[in-house]
C-alpha cells in the first residue's frame, strides 16, 4: 500500500516540470531578440559594408555622398591600380609573417612542453618572467631595441625583422602551448618515458603530433600581428623591406584621399589573414587527444 | 614464442618517499618480488601503493632507500634507462599512432631493427587478439580494446619487469572479470616479474602469488593470499582482506573462554591466549558460522534484520548486543571497500554478516540460531591491533 502511494507522488514530481507551459508570448521574444542581434550585427558590420562595395565600385562611381549605394557594375578597375604600389609590400610581408610565425610557434611549442610536462628546477620562476616579456608596450622598447639590432648589423633588412616578432612572439607562444600541453594527460608522458623516449623525443614524436590545435592558434596569432605590424617595419627595415602595412599607410596617406584606393588597398592587404582563419581554423576544434585515454 | 629477456627479481630497500612539505607517501618499505613472481599492492586509496610503483618505474624520485631490479641499483636512473614496462590505469596510448606504432614505439625507441619490431608485434599481437585492430588509431577502439593495446605495448618490449597501475579499474565489471583471468593466464606463459597496484582485494586475492597491504605508507603484511587471509598480522589487514569483512566485536577472555554478548565460547586447544586473562577485539567471518549446531559448537541466538540474496547463498546481517568496534583500522579498511560493504546507518551495537547457504530458511525478524566455530576466531589487541 505504502508503495503504491510512494510511487505516485515520485511521478508527480518527475512530471511536473515537463507539463509546464510555455508562456504565450514567448515566440514574440525569440523574434525581438533576433531583430535586436540583427541590428547589433548590421552596425558592427557597416564598415566592413562600406570598404568592399567602395572597392569594387568603378573609380568614377566613387564619391562621398553616394558612399553608402551598391555600384551598379562590378569594377576590379580599383585593385589594378594600387596593386603596383602594393606588390612588393606584399611580398615583403609574406617573407617576413611566414618564418616569424613558424620559428615563434616552434620555439613556443619547446618551451611550452618543457614548462608544462618536463618540469625543472626553477620552471615556476622561468615562466613569470617569459610571460613578463608580454606586458611591455612595443614604444617602450624601441630605443634599446634599435640600438641593439644596429650594433648587430641586422638593420634594413628583413632578417633582423623576423628576429624581432620571432622574440616579441615567444611569451604569447609559450604561453598558448604551455597551456595546451598543461591540458593533456602526465600519464601520456609518463608513457613515452617508461618506453624509452628522452625528453626530444618526447616532445617530437609524442607532444607535437597532438599539438596541431595549439600551432593553428599560435600561428594565427602570430602571423596576424606580424602582418599587421607597422612599427617595427617601418623603423628596422629599409625602403626596399618595407612590409605591406607602410605601404598602405603610403597610400591612405597621400596628399588628396582616393579613398577607393584606400579600401582596395586594405582589402587586399587583410587577405592573406583571412586566409590564415580560414585554412587554420579547422583545426582548432579537433580532438587531437580522442582514444589517448579511457572511454 | 614471446618469452621475458630476463628474468629479473626487484627489491626494495627502506624506500621512503616524502614530499616538500614534510607529507610521507611511503615510509621505509623493504620489500623482495621474486623474479617472474606476480605481486600485488594492495591497499585504500591515499596508501601509497602507486608512489611505490611510480618510484619502481623511476617516474617518482626516492626520497630515501634504494631500488634493486635484477640486482643492480637503479635508484638514480632515469625511467627511460630501466628496463621495465608500464601499463597505466588510463592506459596512456599515444593518440596520434596506430596501434602498431603504439606497441612498437619503446623498441623504436630502444633502437631495435625495423625485423625484429614488426615480428614481435605481430607475435604480441597475435596473442591479444588484437591483429585485425593494427592500422586503427586509439580512438577507434573500445575501452577494453585500448585496455589489450595498453598491455601489449608493455608485452612487445620483453622487460625485465611489467608494472601495472589499476589497469583494470577503467573497464566494466564482466570485462574486469574477464580480463582479469587472461592476466593470470599472461602471467604463466611469460613468466615475467610483475608488480601489479589494486584498490580492490579481491582483485589481489585472486591475482597475486603474494599479495603486499600498504596503509599510510607503511607496508603491513606480504604474504600469499591464503596466509593473508587465515593468519592477518594485524586489525587492519584482517579488516581489508576478505569480502564481505571480517565481524569484530569487543571480548574478554578469561580462563580459557572467551565471552562477548552473552556468549562464552571455549578458546581452541593450544591457543596462545588460554591462560591470558584480558579485553581483546575478536574477529569472526561471515564463514566462521553455521547453521547446524551439530558438532558441538558454541550457539547464538540471533534475530536478522536485513538478508541479501546471492542465488547459491545469501549474507545474514544482525546485529549483536555488544558495543561496535570502531577504531582507526577498521574504519580505514571498510571505507575502501565498495560501497556494498559500507554501513549506511552507524549504529552503537556491532554487525555482523554471516554467510549461509541458501538451504537454510531465514526471514527477515525470524530468531535464527547459529554455531560459532572456535577455529576461526581471530583476536586482536585492542591498543595496537596487532593479532594475538
Amino acid at each position: 500500500m505504502s508503495v503504491t502511494t510512494d510511487r505516485v507522488v515520485v511521478d508527480e514530481a518527475v512530471g511536473a516540470p515537463a507539463r509546464r507551459r510555455r508562456p504565450r508570448w514567448a515566440p514574440y521574444l525569440t523574434t525581438a531578440r533576433y531583430l535586436a542581434l540583427f541590428l547589433l550585427a548590421c552596425f558592427f558590420l557597416m564598415p566592413v559594408y562600406a570598404l568592399i562595395i567602395t572597392a569594387l565600385k568603378e573609380p568614377a562611381q566613387v564619391s562621398v555622398v553616394r558612399m553608402w549605394e551598391l555600384p551598379t557594375a562590378l569594377s576590379l578597375e580599383n585593385f589594378r591600380i594600387v596593386w603596383p604600389d602594393l606588390q612588393e609590400g606584399f611580398v615583403n610581408s609574406t617573407l617576413l609573417a611566414i618564418p616569424a610565425s613558424l620559428i615563434s610557434s616552434m620555439l613556443g611549442a619547446a618551451n611550452g612542453f618543457v614548462l608544462a610536462k618536463w618540469r625543472f628546477p626553477g620552471a615556476d620562476f622561468a615562466f613569470p618572467l617569459i610571460l613578463f616579456g608580454m606586458f611591455i608596450p612595443y614604444q617602450a622598447i624601441l630605443i634599446p631595441m634599435y640600438d641593439t639590432m644596429q650594433r648587430a648589423g641586422l638593420v634594413g633588412g628583413l632578417d633582423g625583422l623576423i628576429l624581432v616578432h620571432v622574440i616579441y612572439g615567444l611569451p604569447i607562444t609559450t604561453l598558448i602551448f604551455r597551456s595546451y600541453f598543461a591540458s593533456i594527460s602526465d600519464e601520456v608522458i609518463e608513457a613515452a618515458k617508461v618506453d624509452g623516449a628522452g625528453m626530444l623525443r618526447t616532445f617530437l614524436f609524442v607532444a607535437l603530433p597532438i599539438a596541431p590545435p595549439a600551432f593553428a592558434v599560435s600561428m594565427i596569432w602570430q602571423f596576424t600581428s606580424a602582418w599587421n605590424d607597422f612599427l617595427f617595419g617601418v623603423l628596422l627595415a629599409s625602403r626596399e623591406y618595407w612590409p605591406i602595412t607602410v605601404a598602405l599607410n603610403n597610400i591612405a596617406g597621400g596628399q588628396t584621399v582616393p579613398f577607393n584606393q584606400a579600401m582596395a588597398s586594405a582589402l587586399l592587404a587583410s587577405v592573406p589573414t583571412l586566409l590564415v582563419y580560414v585554412v587554420l581554423g579547422r583545426f582548432f576544434m579537433r580532438g587531437l587527444m580522442a582514444g589517448a585515454l579511457k572511454g | 614464442m614471446i618469452e621475458s629477456g630476463s628474468v629479473a627479481g626487484i627489491r626494495l630497500e627502506k624506500v621512503t618517499k616524502r614530499y616538500r612539505g614534510g607529507v610521507v607517501a611511503v615510509r621505509d618499505v623493504d620489500l623482495t618480488v621474486e623474479p617472474g613472481e606476480f605481486m600485488v599492492l594492495v591497499g585504500p586509496s591515499g596508501c601509497g601503493k602507486s608512489t611505490l610503483l611510480r618510484m619502481i618505474a623511476g617516474l617518482e624520485e626516492v626520497s630515501s632507500g634504494q631500488v634493486l631490479i635484477g640486482g643492480r641499483d637503479v635508484t638514480d636512473e632515469l625511467p627511460q634507462q630501466r628496463d621495465v614496462a608500464m601499463v597505466f590505469q588510463s592506459y596512456a596510448l599515444y593518440p596520434r599512432m596506430t596501434v602498431k606504432r603504439n606497441m612498437a614505439f619503446g623498441l623504436r625507441m630502444r633502437r631495435t631493427a625495423r625485423v625484429e619490431r614488426e615480428r614481435r608485434v605481430s607475435e604480441v599481437a597475435e596473442i591479444l587478439g588484437l591483429e585485425h585492430l593494427l592500422d586503427r588509431r586509439p580512438a577507434a577502439l573500445s575501452g577494453g580494446q585500448r585496455q589489450r593495446v595498453a598491455m601489449g605495448r608493455a608485452i612487445v618490449r620483453e622487460p625485465q619487469a611489467f608494472l601495472m597501475d589499476e589497469p583494470l579499474s577503467n573497464l566494466d565489471a564482466k570485462l574486469r572479470v574477464t580480463m582479469r583471468s587472461q592476466l593470470s593466464m599472461l602471467h604463466q606463459r611469460l613468466g615475467t616479474t610483475t608488480v601489479y597496484v589494486t584498490h580492490d582485494q579481491v582483485e589481489a586475492m585472486t591475482l597475486g602469488q603474494r599479495v603486499a597491504v600498504l596503509r599510510d605508507g607503511v607496508l603491513q603484511q606480504c604474504d600469499t593470499p591464503q596466509s593473508l587471509f587465515h593468519r592477518p598480522v594485524n586489525l587492519f589487514v584482517a579488516a581489508f582482506i576478505g569480502s564481505p569483512s571480517m565481524n569484530f566485536v569487543r571480548a574478554v577472555v578469561s580462563g580459557g573462554v572467551v565471552s562477548f554478548a552473552g556468549v562464552r565460547v571455549s578458546l581452541p586447544a593450544g591457543s596462545p591466549l588460554a591462560g591470558a586473562d584480558r579485553a581483546v577485539i575478536l574477529g569472526i567471518r561471515p564463514t566462521g558460522f553455521s547453521a547446524q549446531s551439530g558438532e558441538g559448537w558454541p550457539t547464538l541466538t540471533i534475530v536478522p534484520a536485513i538478508i541479501e540474496e546471492l542465488g547459491d547463498e545469501r549474507f545474514v546481517i544482525f546485529e549483536l548486543d555488544a558495543p561496535r568496534v570502531d577504531t582507526d583500522e577498521t574504519r580505514a579498511a571498510v571505507d575502501a571497500q565498495s560501497a556494498d560493504d559500507a554501513l549506511l546507518l552507524p549504529d552503537e551495537r556491532a554487525r555482523f554478516t554471516v554467510r549461509l547457504p541458501s538451504e537454510v530458511p531465514v526471514s527477515a525478524g525470524e530468531p535464527l540460531e547459529l554455531a560459532i566455530n572456535p577455529d576461526r576466531l581471530y583476536f586482536f589487541d585492542p591498543e595496537t591491533g596487532a593479532s594475538l
